[in-house]
């Protein structure tokens, strides 16, 4: 083992800033090929409609115009596939419709794409698009997830009965529970909606594809967070060409949450039409085209109940959710609701038994899809809101009543792991320890005084908890195989020492925006005892590594980061046998540390430079050791990981306007060890603003004919700096136990712990001011707080 | 986000912009705040742009016989920045200060703010309240507009198809005079959901003028009935908020409905005239 040079735990600054501060970031926009054209899609302006005819015979005529393609042209194409199989009940497999790279026979959602004009610049792409004209017939439309069960619903697709993709169960069986429910001295109850949203990442969607004639290969740049993953659907289930005459890029990529995660029909389309038009074809979605056409998350519609007993330990848990997949299949859409939701609903409690019952619905809307934290967010909003609504319905306090129902501390290595009663075991945890930290930062007894004068002065304030806890590190691949994963989730780490003792790393994991190429980097130069200006990152082109399976999940570092350490143990194994031979010694007896093998006990050592330097030049080399330095592994993870936290937020709510204003927020998280803490807090702050996002400010806003009727920064609210108090951020560290880093995860956190603690902060407040009102439909608008304490006047 | 094919063409006078204004489907751009993103989304289509940014007779604040004259190519910014503004007319400096951020400030103007009439714009409230004149002029000459009498609909003026706003002539207000512009942002596009702006004589005359709740920025001559010549006090300000935004049809959208945005006016007028008391 090398002792450590002090790299990791540091603040290091980014080093992929430099180019991305200065501009010199490279987008797949910015790639522009010899010879380029451009497409642009014709999209449905209505949700559900049938296509009566597509006529492009005046744009075709339009100038620059190359090529245009319908539906008709790609029916023999398979659509875009669903990468995470979901069975129902009964064992039936979930029904799995076409999703066409381009619509044949009939829209399902407003931006459905049913034409692809390439033309030679970008203006006459849409110039001529606007000429296509499409003759639709309109359907009825259903957008909501719990009323499109019902009998009589429009129907999504003929082969789909009530719009039901599957249902799903997991957990105790429904009469435990109802059983364990007639115990309870208390049950609270609440019918909600987690409504959807939209990733918004500030890249839009971008691809540019071309065909090497010659060599018959296709090349295609893509913003996306798993560039082979998207290689292996397309080329494979997509458009049925060999895998390796394919090279998928994913370049500079701003932003993800998920959203691009998925392999979109474009993608696949550019790819096939760069072969027929015999140029490169680039498409970059205008914002409002990515308004209707991203991967959207979220959008459920639940009901659940908690039950107690009188001291408020809690005694069973029923969830009954619709979960709105949009009008088809994303990549990961059936997994989110059910694997990654369903099973997250232990939480941080002794929860005795549980049961979770999800029915996934079409509708005729966007595709849904992970977005940032995918279904843990969901989970954990469920549980917050019902225990700090429990507390206030029962005169409990709603920290002590999380003290009375947290699993106890465990490490995961003196202590077992904590099995749930919802297929999970957890890793490691402290529970308790990050809402002590959580109340004594906020110093709560002190708040409680200060609520209770602000009430004196008719003032609203409020505090809200949320403990949370995620699974992270996806995955265990026999584990997400048994759960209908139709992939592994391993991850590959490459370690290439060049003669001179540089270094290059491989990851299959991709960065879009997290700094992989700061935080793997100081690994690595701990690791090997090398500066960090010695190392480079590199990521995202299926041609340069073996394989990946891409960055979603918070899975980069716990699964990425364990793969580079296999290749570089192996790297220090190999050298160990090349330094003893260098040195007459057994290989046995070396030791290498801060960048020097030695032979133990004596000072005779040799640099790893030295060492690289021999393996490619082997004069003086051990007979039975292959020259070079460079080893690939793959890591599997054994579990996943558990990162957990607390995050209380307090909120004054303005009583005639209805008008939030967040005072504080506190977050302690506990992702495990910490490899670069300023990057952990970048996490954090980003995760938290887009979990108060979700509970003040955003929300995708469909009407009844399926259109979204705020698909524009003028309409739909992302929050922003001025929105937001400076948030108060530390950390709790409980390490995993089963990764070499020990690290858990912390991409997704601020998502998934900060929406309740918000909501119940405003709940609090209007308590505190008589009004006993039990949920707010997120966003928490001004308008919709003044209604409900409108409608509960006391 | 890509606009249709136009022809630009950057005027050095205010003649050679009426000139090229009156041929052809041509449209003004000043700061292009609100006409280009209206072009990118194709809702505006104008085949000829005719820039009058770089017009300097159409820049500048000036104070002349009791008044402020704003040009109507001044920015936001430069109204925010003007100590004449500061001294007179501190609530136009508080309105420029809440319009979008510093981008939107540097670049958009009031005479394109006022041509624009946005239903949700900043200035229109302003305007009417300080009982502006705006000076337009066309092929057929000069004229001057009351504030009261330009705005006319949604979007919609008095002015004529190629009449150019070239400046506002705003009263200066008499010594002791109070005034205030209250914003209730829409938290997506900050524009005004309600906006109050009230302006106070010492001898009580008292102007009103809302913008953001209706198609266009009105006088809200009932409140303003209720609070002139009366002392501010509790009762007088409940019975202006009864008695405001009467008979108005109240715009609703999805972040506020119609009884919402009304209560928020009333409310907001509270405030104004509490902050004015
Ligand atoms: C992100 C953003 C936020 C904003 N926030 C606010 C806000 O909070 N409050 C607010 O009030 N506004 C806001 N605006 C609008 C902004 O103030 C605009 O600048 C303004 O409304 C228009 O001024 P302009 O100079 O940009 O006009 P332009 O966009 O150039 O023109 C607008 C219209 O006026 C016409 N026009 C321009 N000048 C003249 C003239 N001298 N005579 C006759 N017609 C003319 C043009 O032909 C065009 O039809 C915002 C805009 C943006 C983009």
């Amino acid at each position: 083992m090398s002792t450590m040079n002090g790299m990791v735990g540091k603040s290091v600054k980014r080093v992929e800033d430099k180019r991305f501060v200065t501009g010199k970031g490279k987008y797949t926009d910015d790639i522009i090929l010899p010879l380029q054209t451009y497409a642009y899609f014709v999209r449905s302006p209505y949700a559900h409609a049938r296509i009566v005819n597509v006529d492009t015979g005046a744009a075709i005529d339009m100038p620059g115009v190359l090529a245009i393609y319908t539906g008709k042209d790609v029916e023999a194409i398979n659509g875009v596939p669903c990468g995470w199989q979901v069975n129902f009940k009964n064992g039936d497999t979930m029904k799995e419709p076409k999703h066409p790279l381009l619509v044949a026979d009939k829209v399902r959602h407003v931006g459905d794409a049913v034409a692809m004009v390439v033309a030679q610049t970008r203006e006459q792409a849409k110039d001529a698009a606007q000429m296509v004209m499409v003759d639709y017939e309109e359907l009825p439309v259903v957008v909501n997830a719990a009323e499109a069960v019902k009998p009589g619903a429009p129907q999504v697709h003929a082969d789909v009965p009530n719009n039901i993709c599957y249902d799903w169960e997991l957990g105790n069986s429904k009469a435990e529970v109802d059983q364990a429910m007639l115990e309870a001295a208390h049950i609270t109850s609440l019918e909600f909606v987690n409504q959807r949203m939209i990733a918004n990442a500030i890249e839009p969607r971008s691809y540019n594809a071309f065909y090497d004639e010659a060599n018959e290969k296709y090349t295609l740049y893509t913003s996306t967070q798993d560039p082979h993953l998207i290689r292996l659907l397309m080329s494979a289930f997509v458009l049925g060409i060999p895998e390796h005459k394919v090279r998928v890029i994913g370049p500079d990529v701003g932003g993800g949450f998920g959203s691009k995660g998925d392999h979109y029909a474009e993608e696949a389309l550019l790819t096939w039409a760069s072969q027929k038009v015999g140029r490169p074809i680039k498409w970059t979605a205008e914002r409002s085209e990515s308004f209707v056409s991203d991967a959207q998350g979220r959008d459920h519609v639940t009901k659940a109940e908690m039950g107690f007993d009188k001291e408020g330990k809690i005694l069973a848990l029923r969830v009954k959710t619709y979960a709105n997949q949009g009008a088809y299949l994303g990549t990961f859409g059936p997994a989110v609701p059910t694997y990654l939701y369903g099973t997250l609903m232990q939480g941080l409690y002794t929860t005795p038994k549980i049961n979770v019952d999800v029915t996934g619905v079409f509708t005729n809307t966007t595709v849904v899809d992970a977005y940032r934290g995918a279904g843990r967010p969901e989970a954990t909003y469920l549980l917050e809101r019902l225990i700090d609504l429990a507390a206030l319905e029962m005169g409990m306090d709603p920290a002590d009543i999380r003290f009375k129902n947290f699993v106890p501390p465990f490490d995961g290595t003196n202590q077992p792991g904590y099995q749930t009663q919802v297929a999970l075991l957890y890793d490691s945890g402290n529970y308790e320890g990050v809402l002590r930290k959580g109340l004594s930062m906020l110093g709560y007894d002190d708040f409680r005084k200060k609520q209770q004068e602000a009430t004196r002065n008719g003032k609203l304030l409020g505090v809200g908890f949320s403990t949370y806890i995620e699974a992270c590190g996806l995955a265990p691949s026999a584990v997400a195989g048994a759960l209908g994963a139709r992939a592994g989730l391993y991850e590959m780490g490459q370690v290439r020492v060049q003669p001179t003792g540089k270094v290059t790393i491989y990851t299959g994991t991709h960065a879009h925006g997290q700094g992989h190429e700061t935080t793997f980097a100081q690994v690595v130069a701990d690791r090997l005892g090398i500066p960090m200006a010695d190392i480079e990152i590199v990521h995202g082109d299926s041609d340069s590594m073996a394989f990946g399976m891409g960055t979603y999940g918070s899975r980069s570092l716990a699964v990425g980061g364990s793969a580079i350490v296999k290749s570089i143990d192996k790297v220090i194994e190999k050298g160990k046998k090349i330094a003893a031979h260098k040195l007459e010694a057994n290989a046995g007896d070396m030791e290498f540390a801060n960048g020097k093998f030695t032979v133990k006990g004596t000072d005779k050592s040799i640099s790893f430079g030295d060492v690289a330097l021999t393996a490619y030049v082997p004069h003086v080399y051990p007979a039975d050791l292959e020259p070079g330095l460079d080893f690939t592994s793959f890591y599997d993870p054994t579990n996943f990981t558990y990162p957990f936290g607390c995050h209380i937020a307090v909120v004054e709510v303005d009583k005639e306007t209805g008008k939030v204003e967040l005072k504080r927020f506190i977050a302690v998280d506990d992702v495990g060890n910490i490899i670069n803490p300023m990057i952990v807090e970048g996490q954090i702050h980003g995760g938290v603003a887009q979990g108060i996002g979700q509970a003040l400010f955003e929300g995708a806003e469909f009407d009844s004919n399926g259109q979204l009727t705020n698909a524009s920064y003028m309409d739909y609210c992302m929050p922003r700096a001025d929105d937001l108090p400076m948030f108060e951020t530390t950390n709790q560290v409980t390490p995993c136990p089963h990764n070499p880093l020990g690290a858990k995860g912390a991409g997704e956190a601020g998502t998934i712990g900060a929406t309740p603690a918000v909501v119940n902060a405003v709940i609090d407040a209007l308590w505190s001011g008589g009004h006993k009102v039990k949920d707010i439909r997120m966003p928490l608008t001004s308008e919709r707080v003044w209604r409900a304490m409108q409608a509960s006047v006391n | 986000m890509i606009p249709v094919e136009f022809d630009y063409k950057k005027a050095i006078s205010v003649e050679e912009a009426l000139e090229a204004l009156s041929s052809g489907d041509s449209k003004l751009l000043a700061g292009g705040y609100s006409l280009i993103p209206a072009m990118k989304l194709r809702l505006n289509q104008p085949s000829m742009l005719i820039d009058i940014g770089g017009i300097a007779s159409l820049k500048g604040i000036e104070e002349e016989d009791g008044q402020i004259i704003i040009k109507a190519g001044t920015t936001h910014n430069d109204i925010l920045n003007n100590d004449l503004i500061k001294t007179h007319l501190p609530f136009f400096h508080e309105a420029a200060s809440m319009i979008g951020d510093v981008q939107v400030r540097n670049r958009g103007t009031i005479g394109g703010s006022l041509a624009h009439a946005d239903p949700a714009a900043d200035w229109p409230a302003l305007v009417l309240v300080a009982e502006a004149t705006i000076d337009v002029v066309g092929t057929g000459g000069k004229r001057n507009i009351k504030a009261a009498d330009f705005f006319t609909g949604l979007f919609t003026t008095a002015l004529a198809e190629n009449e150019i706003i070239t400046a506002i002539r705003i009263p200066i207000p008499a010594n002791g005079s109070r005034m205030v512009y209250l914003k209730f942002e829409n938290p997506a596009s900050r524009f005004a959901v309600v906006g109050c702006a009230v302006l106070r004589s010492s001898d009580k005359k008292t102007t009103i003028a809302f913008t953001g709740v209706a198609d266009y920025a009105f006088r809200d001559t009932a409140a303003e009935q209720v609070v002139s010549g009366k002392i501010l006090d509790t009762n007088t300000i409940a019975d202006a908020m009864n008695a405001a935004v009467y008979g108005v049809n109240v715009l609703s959208d999805n972040f506020a409905s119609e009884d919402y945005r009304r209560h928020l006016a009333k409310v907001y007028l509270k405030r104004a005239l509490q902050a004015i008391a």
